[in-house]
């Protein structure tokens, strides 16, 4: 399969507080890959990095052979319509209904007629579960409803890649699921993903790969089964947190 | 102290680069109509009963203050001239700035500060669009627009309430007030007072979306960004005033 993402050597700090000392990966289309690691390690800020949010210092990013991570902001925008960003709180805009919010960026990027708009985020809301919502503002939504609605939002474009900041985390366990479903529906459209989580469960269930980082690097990464049966103590403790 | 002198530096820095990057996004495409309008109709319908009383309240007290003031001296008939000349020079474009720079620079930066702590601003980049677009653009041309007409409407009712004031408390009669206010008043007071509230405004929205951008730590960054507006800018108004009302006189007078 081709890599459709390419991590190469990077290196990000703030405020000389170094972050990654040098983290490579691949995503491979259709694939998903969880990026797992203690708290503090960078996991969110890799995948900032990945679409431009955070500039990294120093390697290379490459997205579908083409290095991305040198360009402006404004050539960043067209990326971003091919590599979505799913936040862990949903980031929903809180002045606009949830219609909207999934319908801003059809608005944006697409030349579609109001009502195609419509069907389309009709259609997306089914896959969420969200379509009796479509009038509510974010307030009033659970945080598991905007963290659907968030989802539903990152793929209306279609994009090549979702990036899932921690979609599972402080969410009750049917809301988990529900998340996990929506995940699951993805990665069968033929959707590349990258999941940083927390939830060795939940990655088990969805990823065909995993990267731990540790200090800054990548302290294992292999597919799910090899994660499974590594003797490594340091994923044995990930493991062993189930 | 050089620390101080540096971010101070960086600063500025920082907001004329927001405006060079909102003036690009004026005049090319993508253009937010629809949010243009939506903040003139808060910006300037929302501020404009506010603003029509603190003028013509102001028209009512100057008049009765020059009014007993100047009659000592026997200068009553000076209060129409005196009196529209302050508002529409001075008075009405500074209080009309100051209550814009109060009620909307806080309320932008605490909005686009919320929308900060809580990724929204992010959102806005992810989802491939630009925050200085989206926000900052509709934000600074609504209040550009606004400023400078919610103080001549205030400098014209102000002058309303004058003239009720003359005519009641000084038996002025209405065709002697109304005439010596259009000897007085030139069209180059009133443009001036624009150009003025013009500048304001770039101030007023430019610092609000700034301070709104740089929010951190919670809901406490967002009270305390919405506090450094108000201050800031007012400062900048009153002292900028002095040297813009300068450059008005050497330009026209």
């Amino acid at each position: 399969m081709e890599n459709i993402l390419e991590v190469k050597n990077v290196f990000k700090s703030f405020e000389g507080k170094e972050v990654h000392r040098g983290v490579s990966f691949t995503l491979q289309e259709g694939e998903t890959l969880g990026l797992l690691g203690p708290s503090g390690t960078g996991k969110s800020v890799l995948l900032r990095s990945l679409i431009g949010l955070d500039i990294i210092d120093e390697g290379e990013i490459f997205y579908r052979g083409k290095r991305i991570d040198l360009l402006s902001e404004k050539q960043f925008c067209q990326i971003r319509t091919k590599i979505s960003y799913s936040f862990q709180n949903g980031a929903l805009f809180d002045s606009i209904s949830v219609f909207e919010n999934v319908a801003y960026p059809l608005f944006e990027h697409t030349q579609l007629k109001e009502l195609e708009v419509e069907k389309r985020v009709m259609e997306i809301l089914e896959v969420v579960n969200m379509a009796d919502a479509r009038d509510l503002k974010p307030s009033d939504l659970s945080g598991g409803m905007q963290k659907r609605v968030g989802l539903a939002r990152s793929m209306a474009l279609q994009p090549d890649i979702l990036l899932y900041d921690e979609p599972t985390a402080g969410l009750d366990p049917i809301n988990v699921e529900m998340v996990l479903e929506v995940m699951k529906k993805f990665k069968a459209q033929g959707f590349s993903g990258v999941f940083v989580t927390h939830d060795i469960p939940a990655a088990l269930k969805i990823c065909d790969r995993v990267v731990i980082l540790k200090q800054g690097k990548v302290g294992f990464s292999g597919t799910i089964s090899e994660f499974e049966k590594s003797t490594d103590p340091f994923v044995q403790s990930f493991l062993t947190g189930l | 102290m050089i620390s101080s002198v540096k971010s101070q530096l960086q600063q500025t820095g920082e907001v004329f680069r927001l405006f060079q990057q909102s003036l690009h996004g004026m005049f090319t495409a993508p253009f937010y109509w629809g949010r243009l309008f939506e903040q003139i109709i808060h910006l300037g319908i929302g501020s404009l009963s506010i603003t029509l009383v603190i003028g013509f309240v102001t028209g009512l007290v100057m008049t009765l203050q020059f009014g007993y003031g100047l009659a000592k001296f026997g200068g009553t008939l000076y209060v129409p001239a005196i009196v529209s000349l302050s508002l529409v020079k001075e008075i009405c474009p500074i209080f009309t700035s100051l209550l814009i720079a109060g009620r909307i620079g806080s309320g932008m930066s605490a909005e686009i500060g919320a929308m900060q702590v809580t990724q929204q601003v992010d959102a806005i980049r992810a989802l491939g669009t630009s925050p200085t677009r989206v926000l900052v653009v509709p934000r600074l041309l609504a209040t550009i627009i606004s400023l400078p007409l919610l103080a001549t409407l205030s400098s014209f009712v102000g002058i309303l309430g004058g003239l009720i004031i003359a005519h009641t408390e000084f038996n002025m009669p209405v065709g002697f007030y109304v005439n010596k206010v259009l000897r007085t008043i030139k069209l180059v007071d009133v443009f001036g007072s624009m150009a003025k509230c013009f500048f304001f405004a770039i101030v007023i929205a430019l610092l609000a979306c700034y301070r709104g951008f740089k929010t951190s730590e919670g809901t406490q960054g967002v009270g305390t960004a919405a506090q450094w507006v108000v201050v800031r800018t007012s400062i900048i108004i009153l002292i900028s005033d002095f040297f813009l009302s300068k450059a008005i006189i050497l330009l026209f007078e």
